[in-house]
């Protein structure tokens, strides 16, 4: 006997008093990332439908793998096998683990799993059911310190992301000045990309959360001063960002496999 | 106009206890502790229930409120909807004395083991200088009232005995924040013993910390990130300790 069950605590043989829908959040929770990761899953094995008329879907960007349609490629840069061990490698394979990291181990998301999907705890006040807890102090929950990491390389993402949004003012003709649904699905996502990142709290240490002395450094504590009210939003940044990608690569998808028309505004 | 209220009050010491039932009146404007008193007044007269300012200043009166840790003294009786049964008990987190009352002298001793301000050797008495914007992240701090409901609704601890000797908790991570943000504090390993021995890695960021603090601390995102960052700064980002050892900044 542990926890609020322990001898010494007071004889209550409820894991929890609370009255309110406590478990409705973390239900949500799961549901939402859980179809997410269904639907991220199949779109990265499906290596097709992934670009069309200048648009790229962001699961697939940037496309590194010889096996990328070269309109999705930089510049025609291939570096990576489209095969593996006789495995044929789908190019969103190649570079879902930066993306991925950087939710994986963002400090709002881990909240959300632990609470919705390993219930430690699933509420604030409801006891978990786990024996034994040993946090992040041990492999292989010790790695979410790797956060920055996939930070910077989030940074870089998005710069490839943003050049992909401005491609997409191309005509069909490979025109400039022409906007389409597909430019402001990108724009939107990628937007919403950047303030997820820019809201992060390795953000916000980085620009000025590390130091003692503000007075001294008055730019970097503007700067940290603006990341800081943005970081009060950083869960609905999260979320929107997500919901943006996902959307993003449904209709970039819809679109290269002809269901949808994309339509062009001029 | 008072109406008539049921409360489930968690009666008992350390050894059994169980909820009991008691109807008792509610004014206008009261709050649970007001009920709490008038139980104790007129129904239950040894009720054991610790309080002080009735002003949500002193922490005294934290407890569980329908499952929630809250101060009997800022749940005011209108949050209720009108025949709703309110369930009152001690802190779950914290072994039971008597009644509402819990032993939390754990945290006292957490606190001793928090290092003390350390003052520059080269300045005297009242020759401190610092600028507002140096301080203000330590002073969001200082607001703590020590209700100890972070502690309570921490599940480390709360729902594991066992790690109580090596988890300080949210409580004393915006301590040792407010001591490592500080502008002249001098001691140089705050980060890796806030890791090592105060146990600041076992938090998984559920944010109960922050939901329960009745002073709006923003305990996570203010004091235990920032803390998980500085950590990483010194233990798991080799640039950041290359860097420490060529510029010779602080690294520890």
């Amino acid at each position: 006997m542990s926890g609020v069950f322990s001898p010494s605590r007071a004889e209550i043989k409820e894991r929890t008093l609370r009255t309110d829908k406590w478990w409705l959040q973390p239900l949500a929770t799961f549901g939402v990332l859980f179809s997410f990761v269904i639907y991220a899953t199949f779109r990265a094995f499906e290596g097709a439908n992934y670009y069309a008329d200048h648009l790229i879907s962001p699961f697939y960007s940037p496309c590194l793998s010889e096996a990328c349609v070269p309109e999705a490629t930089i510049g025609g840069w291939t570096p990576i096998s489209a095969q593996v061990f006789n495995f044929a490698l789908s190019p969103a394979l190649i570079i879902l683990i930066f993306p991925l990291g950087f939710r994986m181990t963002c400090y709002y998301y881990r909240k959300a799993y632990y609470r919705a999907f390993w219930m430690s705890p699933p509420a604030c006040a409801v006891a978990e059911p786990h024996k034994k807890y040993t946090g992040e102090t041990r492999q292989p929950l010790i790695l979410q310190n790797a956060h920055r990491w996939f930070f910077y390389a989030g940074l870089i993402f998005n710069i490839i992301l943003t050049y992909d949004a401005i491609i997409s003012f191309k005509n069909k003709e490979g025109e400039w000045g022409h906007m389409s649904v597909g430019s402001l699905v990108l724009v939107f996502s990628t937007v919403m990309l950047w303030m997820y990142s820019l809201s992060c709290h390795t953000c916000r240490h980085t620009i000025g959360g590390r130091l003692k002395h503000f007075s001294k450094h008055p730019i970097r504590y503007k700067a940290w001063t603006t990341i800081s009210k943005l970081n009060h939003s950083h869960a609905l940044f999260a979320w929107i960002s997500l919901f943006g990608v996902a959307f993003a690569d449904i209709y970039v998808r819809q679109v290269a496999s002809g269901a949808w028309t994309n339509f062009y505004f001029f | 106009m008072a109406r008539k209220v049921n409360l489930r009050i968690w009666r008992g010491d350390s050894t059994s206890g169980s909820l009991q039932n008691v109807e008792v009146d509610a004014n206008e404007g009261e709050v649970v502790l007001d009920v709490i008193h008038r139980v104790q007044a007129t129904q239950m007269g040894d009720l054991a229930v610790r309080w002080n300012c009735k002003a949500g200043k002193c922490g005294s009166c934290s407890m569980e409120i329908n499952g929630k840790p809250r101060l009997a003294c800022m749940t005011r009786m209108s949050s209720f909807e009108e025949g709703e049964e309110i369930t009152v008990t001690p802190l779950r987190a914290f072994p039971v004395i008597k009644d509402l009352v819990t032993d939390v002298s754990f945290n006292y001793k957490k606190a001793l083991e928090i290092p003390a301000y350390e003052h520059p050797a080269d300045l005297g008495p009242g020759e401190a200088r610092m600028e507002q914007i140096d301080v203000e992240r330590s002073q969001e701090f200082r607001k703590c009232i020590e209700c100890f409901l972070c502690q309570d609704t921490c599940h480390v601890i709360r729902d594991h005995e066992e790690n109580k000797k090596s988890f300080a908790g949210p409580r004393f991570f915006i301590r040792i924040a407010e001591l490592d943000m500080h502008p002249l504090d001098m001691l140089k390993n705050r980060k890796r013993t806030a890791q090592e021995e105060h146990g600041l890695g076992m938090c998984n960021i559920t944010k109960c910390c922050t939901e329960v603090c009745p002073e709006h601390i923003r305990i996570t995102d203010n004091a235990i990130i920032p803390m998980k960052e500085r950590v990483v700064d010194v233990k798991y980002d080799p640039a950041r300790w290359l860097g420490s050892k060529i510029r010779r900044r602080e690294g520890s």
